[in-house]
């Protein structure tokens, strides 16, 4: 039998959430917006990743791209280098998630002082990511409407805690069967008055009021 | 999900604090984990199994406590428990609610034999 009974009480995140808590200085202390950008694989990251840049491309915002995949290739990393901004490839080793030791890592390999604004493109995955804080200022996730509109309710946790919200691909909207109506109210649910914006990063339809948003964020 | 990453946690978090009480081993390891929090706790047994082998925690039991997901309803303040998948309010039927418990993800204790 056991002779002694010792009280912990810590988070099983604790170590992670530390580490979280010193990649945020880190961008801080050279004045740049982070961003954890996560969703579903195939909702449209990558393209909405490029449609910021190049959205951006005259205002002299320099802005640096983390990008997670758990298989070891570089065709998003690619495509960001191919729009003229640095982008650093982290290879997950097959886990399904970002963590704060990855973005620490990343950050090694880029110049922060001369950006304005970091993008983490999370695994595709609506589970495992939410659990994970690595340190950004702002938590965003993508949703497309040929997901379906029940998302909400069947991946509630990375709805919570949640700054930002994109509805990506609205103009295949005549095309499909998504309540919006009924997607927004799980959303208001599990997260009230959560920041929204409807977009297709394809047409560039909406696009517009996200880029407001983001300005507003930047180092001025 | 990630439960390797999670037990590895558990493992280090585990180890350290007997370490410090200068145990000879860890019998019982009591974590608490909420409704909301996405763990299987067959899974985390099974990594525990092999991960904790020739350490400290080799042989402990890991015992899970499952706390229930409390919600309240922003508009009515009715407090309820949610089992099944989300609801608005059941008292109002507002979608503004907010979750209160549910989402704890701690290691509560461990027990330890000392060294003799």
């Amino acid at each position: 039998m056991s002779d002694k009974r010792i009280k912990i009480v810590e988070k099983i995140f604790d170590a992670n959430d530390r580490l979280a808590q010193q990649n945020r200085q880190r961008f801080d202390d050279s004045n740049t917006f982070a961003i954890n950008l996560m969703a579903s694989p195939g909702a449209g990251k990558t393209t909405f990743i490029l449609a910021t840049i190049n959205a951006m491309l005259d205002s002299n915002v320099r802005i640096g791209v983390i990008e997670g995949d758990t298989a070891p290739v570089t065709i998003d990393s690619d495509k960001i280098a191919a729009a003229g901004m640095p982008a650093i490839q982290v290879n997950t080793g097959g886990q399904c998630h970002m963590d704060a030791l990855m973005v620490e890592s990343a950050l090694e390999q880029l110049s922060l002082e001369e950006l304005d604004l970091v993008i983490v493109e999370n695994v595709g995955n609506l589970i495992c990511p939410a659990s994970f804080d690595l340190g950004t200022h702002s938590k965003i996730v993508i949703a497309s409407v040929p997901e379906g509109d029940d998302k909400p309710y069947k991946y509630p946790n990375i709805y919570r805690g949640l700054d930002v919200l994109i509805i990506n691909k609205i103009d295949l909207l005549p095309y499909l069967d998504f309540d919006m109506d009924y997607f927004r109210q799980g959303v208001e649910m599990l997260n009230p008055g959560l920041e929204t914006f409807a977009l297709s990063s394809k047409t560039g339809e909406g696009l517009e009021s996200w880029l407001t948003w983001l300005k507003n964020k930047l180092p001025q | 999900m990630h439960e390797l990453s999670v037990t590895e946690s558990i493992l280090e978090i585990a180890c350290r604090h007997a370490e410090q009480a200068q145990a000879a081993r860890v019998t019982d390891v009591h974590l608490v984990i909420g409704r909301l929090s996405s763990i299987i706790d067959d899974s985390v047994q099974f990594y525990w199994d092999l991960i904790s082998k020739e350490t400290l925690c080799e042989d402990a039991r890991l015992h899970f406590k499952r706390t229930p997901a409390i919600l309240t309803c922003q508009d009515c303040h009715q407090e309820f428990e949610l089992t099944t998948e989300l609801i608005p309010c059941p008292n109002c039927g507002s979608a503004r609610i907010r979750v209160l418990s549910g989402d704890e993800f701690n290691i509560e204790s461990i027990e330890i034999e000392r060294k003799s």
